[in-house]
């Protein structure tokens, strides 16, 4: 009986870490991140770190970057992988992270930055649900 | 005193070959001023082919700048030095103008930092020798420096002139030819310097191309024909050219960021003199060019018992910053250079304070008037809170600082190092032990010991960690930029008798 309603349990957990994410994106951002596929084929975001344009993520054509494990895959958006170094994510993971779009000049290497835009993140903290099931295995 | 925006040209062209010359796709992109969002100048959107243009007249006059001696190279530095320093006021105006900081700033520390380094470097390559070792009496060990080639450098927006200044001299000094990109938010002197010095090298020695990051900034970066690149940015980017670099088996130099502590010990109070008001500005210092420094002291620690005190001055002195018009010369803090960062430094105000972090000071955009309402201005900001806190992690890149508290050197150093950066660190006590031993234990490469943002040309300058690796500044640059011939010599008439 008890093993049971561990098993249901484990169910609606893994149910319920679908339905939650760490990251999502704006709809204004995914008209941008739409043209870009359009223009570039397969790309993925890398949240960057340091100075200058540091802090934002970084739109990249799929295979510019080598990824490893040390790169934490924090979800996709409209099939583009939103990947952020593991030092960097034991930081960050309590908070979910909305991708959004702004004007501005970037000095870095992505995509948009010729279009006069900007991808920008915006925070909020995890409530203890969500901290509950997608930080488990790491606290 | 006031000042107004600086008289600019309809539009500016690359510099290659020792020519202005237009980008072969025609394209160029609208350069705005930060202060008030209006329009500066059009610069040329570059693309792959003008970078190649650009790295083919490097090629070419690679062999002819290396053999010009090393007093002609210093001379030539020199003589930019007279050029810029003539120019002075006009540099700092174009600087103003074009990021947002404040023309006190740019008069006093960007545009006469930017000279001195011509200078230094100048006066470095006259005063160096080689070296020559008797290995035995009949072998001599010489070493030549020999430079890389043609070095490709990327520069960012928050120094505009004085980043050019801190990568240009000691890469042509030691006979290496450039291609630099500046950072597309601030084009501006890099071009008028252009102008100014058009005449003083040969043709192709210097090269500027302007453009986009993925446009112009790429192809420079990953090219075959580029020796060496230098890059100072973000993350993401720094990997980016590593990989590139790779694929070449190139040098990079690297300078991403950091996150510094600024650490006060209780013994700052121990007198209310001229010393503890150099330590309250020292912790203000984090509102410097409005927080748009790789090295500012984003992060305040503050020994527990002298805490509430030491905050009440330190937060007086913030209260007490006058922002506002950049080109008034009471202006103490400006605008932040684009709009993104004016966007991305109020998202950390929303996170800030999720976290629970408490703003001593400011926490907002501050909204100014007349043309003023379309620049875009940060009031200086004060968070107190702990040090996992995503405020206390991440470059802001704006005039935000974060407050902690600890209870001894332990716990100074534990938060201190808790971080990925390893860039800056400032220390603040009167204790001749603390005075040594806490910078030593400190992971960063620059660490300022009472006194803070301080850049002179003869102190190396670099990171620990996910800051980067390499150093600008100092006579030991010289050889970031070249290799090392070794002639082996022997004065042995006989032979070796193996064969």
């Amino acid at each position: 009986m008890n093993e049971a309603i561990i098993s249901i349990k484990n169910m609606v957990a893994f149910l319920i870490f679908e339905i939650m994410e760490r990251v999502t994106i704006t709809e204004a951002a995914t008209t941008v991140l739409e043209e870009l596929k359009t223009k570039y084929g397969e790309l993925i975001f890398h949240q960057s770190g340091g100075c200058c344009d540091g802090s934002a993520p970084m739109l990249l054509e799929k295979d510019e970057m080598y990824l490893d494990e040390s790169d934490i895959l924090l979800g996709k958006l409209h099939g583009v992988n939103f990947y952020m170094n593991q030092d960097q994510f034991e930081y960050w993971k309590h908070t979910h992270l909305t991708v959004d779009i702004t004007k501005g000049r970037g000095a870095s290497f992505s995509l948009e930055i010729p279009l006069g835009l900007r991808f920008l993140i915006h925070s909020r903290l995890f409530t203890d649900e969500e901290n509950e099931i997608l930080n488990k295995k790491n606290t | 005193m006031n000042y107004s925006k600086p008289e600019f040209k309809e539009k500016y062209d690359n510099y290659i070959n020792g020519k202005f010359i237009a980008p072969i796709g025609g394209q160029y992109f609208d350069n705005t001023s930060p202060i008030d969002n209006s329009f500066i100048s059009k610069y040329p959107r570059s693309q792959k082919e003008d970078i190649e243009l650009a790295l083919d007249a490097a090629n070419a006059a690679k062999q002819g700048w290396e053999n010009t001696s090393a007093a002609e190279r210093a001379s030539l530095l020199n003589k930019v030095a007279d050029i810029i320093e003539e120019n002075l006021e006009t540099f700092a105006l174009i600087e103003t103008c074009d990021n947002g900081k404040p023309i006190r700033e740019t008069l006093n520390a960007d545009i006469p930092l930017a000279v001195d380094h011509w200078r230094y470097f100048a006066a470095c390559i006259r005063s160096e020798e080689g070296g020559a070792t008797e290995l035995d009496q009949h072998t001599l060990s010489m070493n030549i420096k020999e430079p890389l080639g043609v070095v490709g450098q990327i520069i960012p927006w928050n120094f505009p002139l004085l980043m050019l200044s801190w990568k240009l001299p000691p890469a042509l000094v030691t006979g290496n030819c450039v291609v630099l990109k500046p950072a597309e938010q601030t084009p501006a002197s890099a071009s008028f310097l252009m102008e100014k010095i058009a005449d003083v090298f040969p043709p192709g020695v210097v090269n500027i191309v302007h453009g986009f990051g993925p446009e112009a900034g790429k192809p420079l970066a990953s090219s075959p024909k580029v020796d060496k690149v230098a890059f100072t940015g973000e993350t993401t980017t720094g990997q980016l050219i590593m990989q590139y670099a790779s694929k070449n088996l190139n040098p990079v130099t690297m300078e991403l960021g950091g996150k510094s502590p600024n650490i006060f010990f209780n013994s700052v109070m121990d007198a209310d003199d001229a010393y503890l008001d150099k330590a309250i500005e020292g912790a203000v210092l984090f509102a410097f060019n409005k927080g748009e420094v790789c090295t500012c002291p984003s992060r305040i620690l503050v020994q527990e018992d002298i805490y509430d005190a030491f905050m009440e001055r330190v937060v007086a002195r913030t209260e007490a910053i006058i922002q506002g018009d950049p080109y008034n010369i009471n202006t103490m803090v400006g605008a932040q250079a684009s709009n993104d960062q004016y966007e991305k430094i109020q998202s950390y105000f929303k996170i800030g304070k999720d976290e629970g972090a408490k703003v001593l000071v400011g926490g907002e955009a501050n909204k100014l008037e007349g043309n003023l309402a379309n620049g875009f201005y940060i009031k200086p900001t004060i968070f107190e809170g702990h040090n996992k806190m995503r405020v206390f992690q991440e470059e802001i890149f704006g005039p935000v600082v974060c407050v902690t508290k600890f209870k001894d050197e332990a716990e100074a150093l534990e938060i201190a190092n808790d971080t990925m950066y390893g860039l800056g660190a400032g220390v603040w006590t009167r204790d001749a032990h603390q005075l040594y031993q806490i910078p030593r234990a400190i992971k960063a490469g620059r660490v300022w010991v009472n006194c803070y943002h301080a850049y002179p040309a003869h102190a190396p300058f670099g990171g620990y960690k996910k800051s980067g690796f390499g150093r600008e500044n100092h006579v030991m640059m010289l050889n970031y930029y070249r290799q090392t011939k070794n002639m082996l010599i022997s004065y042995d008439k006989n032979k070796l008798g193996f064969f």
